[in-house]
């Protein structure tokens, strides 16, 4: 919702030239995960020994308290897996930060949805990338679609109102929209569906998972007759299929209006650039996350007017602008121009002559396993 | 819902409001909406609005131009509908559907 009385600027103009404090702030808590889906945006797994402790965590809260950031989404990893998990959003609420988690559920049992119900300051956003179990778990891993909906079922009995279901838009799932949303409807859920980026492990397995050309355009019109669902946002590339834009920012809100802290308290321009070209600093520096987010030379640059560079001459970049950035980057595209699924086709052609993708600088992933047996069937 | 110059109405306090350079953002603890006060002036009115007798009195303390009135009192009447501000006598409980949600972009 915008209020807009007599203003000469647009909104996003505004919100291009940076806010001071973030709007959308996700924090990951840890690295260490149970599951080890292969779309993980923070390649999660194992946990990293300099993780802050709860000590310097709730340092990191008093601090966004200071700053005015009404609420946080707290991820990872899998943020329940924290010992302190718990004792830090409540010490979140009560310092005036609101907290979103999202969780794969494996923690939330009949007692802890009672727990979580009796607050009104957090809100739960639960992860599945299918509607049934053989399509999720070729994602999310083997049993995790019936550990999602067990958690669902714990927070529906307790009670707990409104939470999201959320799901990341794959090839494989976009059929089941409508399933989606009946699955939400059932637990009187909100669904939440968000785009794939090639981040993390994901880099490895965006090829075999992104839209479709016209699966990007069901999705568009899907989303246009549903102006409700929560997308955060993040789908604003569509926007280049037709007159109509969908409900939400248009921008790329990277080091504007979002950023990461993740689990050792470094500071990333946004949850799905977690390599070193985008990290701004540390929160264990002087002058900490406030200092980083007013005055990181990254920060500094990423608010200056950027060029729609090979865009520039496209008559949709109003419509796109260009796309998202991490998505570029983890193809190995130059970050001012298509977007790799770009819905002009410009992105596909790019692809084609792109310069090799960068390697990861962060890498939490579980050591793999040599399988005994043949696990995966799925086609 | 519309907001007259010659009603009451008060800033709700589960709503936190940050100053930023183009006037504030509206954050609403309760229904999790986030909104933009895009003028400094309309900023000065949400705050004041509690200590004074109406919307008029609000404006005039706030040094809103007559010609800026029509536009500000639309921007109170969205900021009604969020549940950011309330009538000042009557006790409301409109919790809203939207969420804020901008994952990223
Ligand atoms: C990284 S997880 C961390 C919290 C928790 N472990 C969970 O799965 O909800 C946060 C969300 O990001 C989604 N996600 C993971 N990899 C992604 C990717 N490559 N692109 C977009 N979203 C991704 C997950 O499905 C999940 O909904
Ligand atoms: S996306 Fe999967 S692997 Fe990554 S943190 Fe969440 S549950 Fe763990
Ligand atoms: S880089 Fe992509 S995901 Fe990150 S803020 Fe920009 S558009 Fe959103």
């Amino acid at each position: 919702m915008t209020t807009a009385p007599p203003s000469p600027n647009r909104l996003t103009d505004q919100m291009k030239a940076g806010l001071d404090a973030p709007i959308c702030l996700t924090w990951e808590l840890t690295y260490a995960c149970n599951l080890a889906c292969v779309h993980c945006l923070s390649s999660s797994g194992r946990r990293d020994p300099r993780e802050l402790d709860t000590a310097e965590a709730e340092a990191v809260i008093d601090e966004l308290q200071r700053m005015q950031v009404f609420y946080v989404n707290i991820g990872g990893g899998e943020p329940t897996i924290r010992p302190d998990f718990f004792h830090l959003v409540d010490y979140a609420v009560d310092h005036g930060v609101g907290v979103k988690f999202s969780t794969n559920g494996s923690r939330i049992d009949a007692d802890v949805a009672r727990r979580l119900a009796g607050s009104d300051y957090i809100d739960i956003q639960l992860s599945i990338d299918g509607a049934d179990a053989a399509t999720n778990d070729a994602v999310r891993g083997e049993g995790s679609f019936a550990t999602a909906i067990e958690a669902m079922e714990h927070l529906a009995a307790a009670d707990f109102g409104e939470f999201k279901i959320s799901v990341v838009m794959t090839r494989h799932n976009v059929a089941q929209l409508d399933a989606f949303q009946t699955l939400a409807d059932r637990y009187g859920a909100q669904l939440r569906l968000t785009r794939l980026r090639p981040s993390g492990r994901g880099v490895d397995s965006w090829d075999e998972l992104h839209l479709r050309a016209e699966q990007q355009v069901q999705l568009y019109h899907w989303l246009l007759d549903r102006p409700e669902t929560l997308t955060g946002d993040s789908f604003f590339h569509l926007n280049a299929l037709g007159p109509e834009n969908l409900p939400g920012l248009n921008l790329c809100g990277a080091g504007r209006v979002v950023c990461l802290i993740d689990p050792v308290g470094d500071v990333y321009a946004c949850p799905f650039v977690l390599h070193d070209e985008f990290r701004a600093g540390n929160v264990r520096d002087t002058g900490g996350f406030t200092r980083i987010w007013r005055e990181s030379d990254l920060f500094t640059e990423l608010r200056e007017p950027q060029s729609a560079g090979a865009c520039a001459s496209c008559g949709e970049f109003d419509a796109c602008q260009g796309g998202c950035m991490a998505a570029k980057f983890f193809t190995g595209l130059p970050l001012d121009g298509p977007d790799p699924e770009c819905v002009t086709g410009h992105g596909e052609l790019a692809l084609a002559s792109a310069g090799s993708i960068p390697s990861t600088t962060s890498d939490h992933s579980k050591p793999v396993r040599v399988a005994l047996s043949p696990t995966r069937r799925q086609g | 819902m519309s907001v007259d110059l010659d009603q009451a109405w008060e800033l709700n306090d589960q709503v936190a409001l940050r100053p930023e350079p183009f006037g504030a953002l509206a954050y609403h603890y309760g229904n999790r909406r986030l909104t933009f006060l895009r003028a400094h002036e309309l900023v000065e009115v949400v705050e004041r609005l509690a200590e004074t007798t109406d919307v008029a009195d609000a404006f005039d303390r706030a040094g809103v131009a007559e010609t800026r009135r029509p536009a500000f009192l639309k921007a109170l009447a969205a900021l009604a509908a969020g549940d950011f501000i309330r009538p000042r006598t009557t006790a409301t409980d409109s919790r809203g559907a939207s969420t804020t949600d901008t994952e990223a972009a």
